[in-house]
C-alpha cells in the first residue's frame, strides 16, 4: 500500500506533462475556431461568393433565358473562336515548352538562368502591354503597319493578333512546370537509353515523355485556362468585331456593356465551370503524382 | 570497357551524351525571341524614337500620375492585406483540421484559373450597391463598387493565391522542434509566432507580397468593371493605355508602358533578391 502511495505522485507528473506537451504547441480551442472563422469569412467575401455570384445572376431569368444566351449565333461565334485560339496556342507552346525544358535539363551552359529569367519574362507584363506589343508591330502606324496593308494581311483586328497575344501571355506555362521537374529528373536514365542505342526520338518517346507525362498535363491544363480566359492582352488586339473577332471574355464584357447581364453571366459561367474543371484536374494530377513533386504555382499575370 | 564508356563521357563533356543540343536550344531562343523578345523590344525602341521631353509630358501628366497612385497606391494596400489574411488562411490550412478543408484549399487558385473579365463582373455585381454584399455596406455609408475602395477589392481577389501558396510550403516544412524548443524555455504561443514562425516565414511572406503586388499593378479584367473608371479618381494606369491606344496616341501609350514594364521589372528583381537570399538563409546553419 505504501508503495502504491509513493507511486502515485511521481506519476502525475508525468501524466500532467503529456496533457500539457501538445497544448504548448496548439493555440486554445476558442483561439482556432476565431482563426478558422477570420480565415472562412474572407474567403467566402472574396472567393466563394463572387463564384456563387456568377451562377446566380446567369440563371436570375431561368433556364430559357441562360440557353438562349448561350446558344445565340454570336456566343456560339465567341465559343469558337475561343476553342481555336487556344487550340492553337497551347500546342505552340506545348512543343516549346518541352524543347526548353529539354535544352535547359538536359545540358549544361552558360547564362542558363538569364535563360529562365527571359522564358518568365510575359508573366510580369502587364496584359494590357501584351497586346501593345503587338499594335506597334503590326498597326497601321506600326513597323510593318504599311507593308501588311500593301499586301493586305490582316494581322491586327483579327484572328492571327488574338493568337499571337494570346500565344505570348500563355507563353512561359508549360516551359515552366517542366524545367524543375526535369532537371530533378537528371539525366542518367536518358544516358542509359541512349548508350543501348536508343535514338533521340525514342529515348524522349519512352523513358522522358512517361517521366513528365503529369507535370506535362499540369502545364496544359492551366495553359490551357489561360489561353482561354485571356482578356486584357485579346481586348487590346481584337478590334471587338461582333461575331468575328469576339472571344468569350470580350463577348462578356460587350453583353455586360450593354447592360445585358443576364447573358453576359450566362457566358461567363461556361468559363467559370472551365476555371473549376481546371481546378479539379489539377487537384486529380496533385494527388495522383504526389504534392511533394509538382512545384507551386508562382508568378503568374 | 562496355561500363566505363558512360561514364568517361560524361566526365570529359558534361551532358553532351544526348542528343538534341543544337535542334531544342536554335528552337528554343528562335521561339523566344519570336514571341517575346522582338515584339517586347518594340516598346523600348519605340520610346528611343521619342524626345526626352516628349516622353517626360506623356509620363507623367496630371491624369497619369493620378492613375500612377491608384494604380500602385492600390496594388500596395492589397498585397498588404493578402500578407495578413493569406498568412492566416495558409496557417488554418496547414495547421488545423476542419470539414472541407481539402476542398477549400483547392478553390484558393480560383483568382488563377478564373478568366478576370468573369472576376470583374462577379465582384461589380457583389459589391454594387444592389449586390449581396454592396446592400449591407450601403447603410454604413460604405461604398465599394464604381470607387477606388472597388479597385483594392479586385487586387486583392487577383493576388489572393500568391502569398497562400509561398507561405503554406515554407510552415508545411517548418521544423516543429524549434518551436517545441521555444514552448519548453516558456515561451507563450503567440511569442513562439512572433520569435520563432514568423522569421521563419518572412521571406516566403515578402516573396508572395511582391508577387501580389506585381501581379496587382498590371491587372486589367477584373479592375476596370468594379473601378467606374473616372478620370483623375478611379481610372488605373493599365486602362489608360487602352484609352491613349483608342485615340491612336501610341507614343502616350508606350512611354506609360515604358514606366509599367520598368517597375514590373524591378519588382521582378527584387523577388529574384529575395529568392536568392531565401536559398542562403535555408542553406546557412541556424543563427
Amino acid at each position: 500500500m505504501s508503495s502504491s502511495t509513493t507511486a502515485l505522485p511521481a506519476l502525475r507528473p508525468v501524466a500532467g506533462r503529456l496533457d500539457q506537451a501538445p497544448s504548448a504547441l496548439a493555440e486554445p480551442r476558442w483561439v482556432r475556431r476565431l482563426l478558422i472563422t477570420i480565415a472562412l469569412a474572407f474567403l467566402a467575401l472574396f472567393l466563394f461568393m463572387p463564384l456563387a455570384a456568377v451562377f446566380a445572376e446567369a440563371l436570375r431569368k431561368g433556364w430559357d433565358a441562360y440557353l438562349a444566351a448561350i446558344v445565340e449565333p454570336d456566343a456560339l461565334s465567341a465559343i469558337r473562336l475561343t476553342l481555336l485560339t487556344a487550340a492553337i496556342a497551347v500546342p505552340l507552346n506545348l512543343v516549346f515548352g518541352v524543347c526548353a525544358a529539354w535544352f535547359i535539363a538536359k545540358f549544361e551552359f552558360r547564362c542558363k538562368s538569364l535563360l529562365i529569367t527571359l522564358i518568365d519574362l510575359p508573366f510580369s507584363v502587364s496584359p494590357v502591354i501584351s497586346g501593345l506589343i503587338f499594335v506597334l508591330l503590326f498597326g497601321a502606324h506600326g513597323w510593318l503597319g504599311p507593308w501588311l496593308q500593301e499586301h493586305d494581311i490582316r494581322i491586327l483586328f483579327a484572328v492571327p493578333g488574338i493568337v499571337l497575344a494570346t500565344v505570348f501571355v500563355t507563353f512561359p506555362f508549360i516551359a515552366r512546370e517542366l524545367i524543375p521537374l526535369m532537371q530533378s529528373q537528371g539525366t542518367e536514365e536518358e544516358e542509359a537509353a541512349v548508350v543501348l542505342g536508343a535514338s533521340g526520338w525514342q529515348t524522349f518517346r519512352h523513358v522522358t515523355l512517361p517521366n513528365i507525362k503529369w507535370g506535362l498535363l499540369y502545364g496544359v491544363i492551366l495553359c490551357n485556362a489561360r489561353a482561354m480566359g485571356e482578356f486584357g492582352a485579346v481586348s487590346v488586339v481584337s478590334g471587338h468585331i461582333r461575331g468575328e473577332t469576339n472571344t468569350m471574355p470580350l463577348h462578356v464584357e460587350i453583353l455586360y456593356n450593354e447592360y445585358n447581364f443576364a447573358a453576359a453571366f450566362a457566358v461567363a459561367s461556361l468559363l467559370a465551370l472551365l476555371a473549376l474543371a481546371t481546378l479539379a484536374l489539377k487537384s486529380y494530377i496533385e494527388w495522383r503524382d504526389g504534392q511533394a513533386a509538382l512545384p507551386q504555382l508562382r508568378q503568374e499575370s | 570497357m562496355q561500363i566505363a564508356l558512360p561514364f568517361s563521357f560524361r566526365d570529359r563533356r558534361p551532358g553532351r551524351v544526348l542528343p538534341g543540343f543544337g535542334l531544342t536550344g536554335g528552337f528554343t531562343l528562335f521561339y523566344l525571341c519570336l514571341i517575346v523578345l522582338i515584339p517586347l523590344s518594340a516598346i523600348f525602341l519605340n520610346t528611343f524614337t521619342m524626345s526626352w521631353e516628349g516622353f517626360v509630358k506623356a509620363a507623367t501628366s496630371d491624369r497619369v500620375m493620378a492613375s500612377y497612385r491608384l494604380t500602385f497606391g492600390a496594388a500596395l494596400l492589397a498585397a498588404a492585406l493578402n500578407v495578413v489574411f493569406g498568412t492566416l488562411v495558409a496557417w488554418v490550412l496547414e495547421r488545423y483540421d476542419f470539414a472541407g478543408k481539402k476542398l477549400i484549399d483547392a478553390l484558393v487558385d480560383l483568382p488563377f484559373a478564373l478568366p478576370t473579365a468573369v472576376a470583374g463582373i462577379a465582384l461589380t455585381a457583389l459589391y454594387a450597391p444592389n449586390g449581396w454584399i454592396g446592400s449591407q455596406l450601403e447603410p454604413l455609408g460604405l461604398k465599394v463598387a464604381f470607387t477606388p475602395l472597388g479597385v483594392i477589392v479586385a487586387m486583392t481577389f487577383i493576388g489572393l493565391p500568391f502569398v497562400v501558396r509561398t507561405v503554406q510550403p515554407v510552415l508545411q516544412e517548418a521544423d516543429r522542434e524549434f518551436e517545441e524548443a521555444a514552448a519548453s524555455l516558456g515561451a507563450n504561443r503567440l511569442q513562439v509566432f512572433l520569435r520563432v514562425i514568423l522569421p521563419a516565414i518572412l521571406p516566403a511572406l515578402l516573396t508572395g507580397f511582391a508577387l501580389a503586388f506585381a501581379r496587382a499593378s498590371g491587372e486589367y479584367g477584373s479592375v476596370i468593371f468594379i473601378a467606374g473608371n473616372m478620370p483623375m479618381v478611379s481610372e488605373i494606369t493599365p486602362l489608360l493605355i487602352v484609352t491613349q491606344l483608342e485615340q491612336y496616341d501610341y507614343a502616350g501609350a508606350t512611354a506609360i508602358a515604358m514606366v509599367m514594364l520598368l517597375t514590373a521589372f524591378a519588382v521582378l528583381l527584387a523577388i529574384n533578391l529575395l529568392q536568392a537570399w531565401t536559398r542562403r538563409r535555408s542553406l546557412a546553419p541556424e543563427a
